[in-house]
């Protein structure tokens, strides 16, 4: 370590030595039993809980020396949360960071997972608002820690269910209920249903922050994660009719942008780095 | 009347205080067979149903229950998961308040799919035909599937509440004052919907009720408690009719007769 890179009168980032390793053993614990959500000590944040907390607390309990850090608010690593996020930890670890998904040993994100395909070796952070999957239709935490223990996980197709009912398929886009190792049914963050197949089998290890709720739990390496679904109406992830306007991808998550106020709207790619690189590769090309 | 009970319970103890909740309770249940339990209010008759249900530990005594796969077992002797899947599975559970029963936030449809999704269904549509026909055999409009139980009156809240427990075929049925509530009219259509149910499902049925022409309407068999005592137990008709006990023989008398 560098002492000069980090600000004065700071703990290596930011958190004290005894509570990272608080949380690295609710990490391990969590790891140990996959979709589990383990209560944890969390502790405040110089920000708003919403804006990351437990993401940051997560990322602040792992990161090395020798780390690489990406942060990505929405798919985006130039938006205010991920600029300021990135900055939080550049000056009170002194890592390096970086935009390129390759590159990174750690990418902290906020509903999103990089289009690009995540190595082994990497680590995925996630911040999250709501852990429980099932605190929609029961607002008992007793209850559904219940639920989780007796796997009583009727009530989650409920909810799909009445999606059906009411708009004739599954209108859930995010936060989709996913099942993991075949055990636990497990909230996977506020990521469009389109990166749930990305957390199946993923070779990355993928760790989740929740900070109000004070709750981590993880998905280890190479594990099954499976979208709930009917045998009638399948899981199956968004699609546009559109390619990115800028890169001209057909295969990634798109945002509707709103070019002026008289409603004309484009579509480009959430991924920033993704889109970028596309690009560059384009201009190699021509 | 079937060779063998379904459920055993043996001198049942659940006690808040002396004298508050129910003491020494034994009898038995036969498939097919519907068991009233009347009483004053506090006579501890619903901590029975509880306790019956699997939803409150007694202090004393045993619960004996006959499965599906003919085998005895000890209620609280079970775990909590087994507990639940024979709640959800073999059981059901009528709330004297719908609302107590009812998932109210979601769609009446999906309140009578919940025990199916629970039990591994995974096919919506025949979810949606389940629900259907439910629906019609309790007498609701299918019309209103996709309609949340709060737009229900009281009666169709608790018809729904007893398609919702039925659509498992339950073989044992407890019901906490099933018509308490409703209004004159609509707690005779609900009683001769119960009474045509319980025949042609052929189950077995504890009711807890304090109103005595309920009891005699469906119950075949009766069990009077005070104090948290059963002070009678016989045929309906030969309770109500040729009381013994002092306290039978004063609920009988003070029933309205117009």
């Amino acid at each position: 370590m560098n002492p000069q890179t980090i600000r004065e009168g700071y703990n290596f980032a930011y958190l004290d030595e005894q509570t990272k390793r608080m949380i690295r053993r609710a990490l391990l614990k969590a790891v140990a039993i996959p979709g589990y959500q383990v209560p944890f000590g969390g502790r405040e944040m110089p920000m708003p809980y919403g804006w990351g907390t437990g993401g940051m607390q997560v990322t602040a309990a792992v990161i090395g020396q020798t780390d690489c850090l990406k942060v990505i608010d929405q798919g985006a690593d130039d938006t205010t949360n991920a600029v300021s996020i990135r900055a939080f930890f550049r000056d009170l670890t002194g890592v390096k960071t970086t935009e390129r998904t390759e590159e990174a040993t750690l990418i902290q994100t906020r509903h999103r997972i990089p289009e690009k395909p995540l190595q082994a070796g990497q680590v995925l952070v996630y911040q999250v608002p709501i852990p429980e999957p099932l605190r929609f239709i029961e607002p008992s935490e007793v209850e559904t820690r219940k639920m989780h223990a007796l796997e009583d996980y009727g009530v989650m197709h409920i909810k799909l269910y009445e999606d059906i009912a009411q708009f004739g398929h599954i209108a859930t886009a995010y936060a989709y209920p996913v099942l993991v190792n075949g055990r636990y049914v497990m909230d996977p963050s506020p990521i469009p249903k389109f990166d749930n197949p990305k957390m199946d089998n993923s070779p990355a290890l993928q760790l989740f922050g929740a900070g109000r709720e004070k709750r981590i739990y993880a998905i280890p390496p190479y594990t099954d994660v499976k979208s709930l679904d009917f045998e009638d109406h399948p899981f199956e992830v968004q699609k546009w009719e559109q390619c990115c306007a800028i890169c001209g991808s057909a295969e990634s998550f798109l945002d509707e942008v709103i070019m002026d106020d008289q409603g004309t709207h484009e579509f480009i790619c959430s991924d920033t780095d993704y889109c970028r690189e596309r690009m560059e590769n384009l201009e190699v090309t021509v | 009347m079937n060779r063998e009970p379904i459920l055993q319970v043996d001198n049942l103890t659940k006690l808040y205080a002396a004298g508050k909740g129910c003491e020494e309770v034994s009898f038995d249940l036969y498939p097919g067979e519907v068991l009233g339990i009347v009483g004053e209010s506090g006579s501890g008759k619903s901590t029975l149903l509880s306790c019956l249900s699997a939803r409150l530990a007694p202090d004393q005594g045993d619960i004996h229950y006959l499965t599906r796969a003919a085998e005895w077992v000890n209620l609280y002797g079970l775990s909590e998961s087994r507990q639940r899947q024979l709640q959800r599975t073999e059981w059901g559970i009528v709330h004297q308040h719908p609302r107590d029963g009812l998932r109210m936030g979601v769609s009446a449809g999906a309140n009578i799919g919940e025990r199916l999704m629970a039990t591994g269904q995974r096919h919506y549509g025949n979810l949606r035909d389940t629900a259907q026909s439910w629906m019609s055999d309790v007498e609701l409009d299918i019309a209103r599937i996709d309609d949340k139980p709060t737009t229900y009156s009281g009666g169709m809240q608790q018809r729904l509440q007893i398609a919702r427990n039925l659509v498992t075929h339950p073989r044992l049925v407890f019901m906490d004052e099933p018509t308490g509530g409703l209004d004159v009219s609509v707690q005779a259509r609900l009683l001769d919907l119960l009474r045509q149910l319980v025949t042609e499902m052929n189950l077995a049925v504890v009711i807890v009720t304090h109103d005595l022409a309920v009891a005699r309407l469906l119950a075949q068999r009766l069990i009077v408690m005070r104090h948290g005592r059963v002070v009678e137990t016989g045929l309906t008709d030969q309770v109500l009719d040729d009381p013994q006990h002092a306290y039978t023989q004063l609920l009988v008398s003070s029933v309205l007769t117009s």
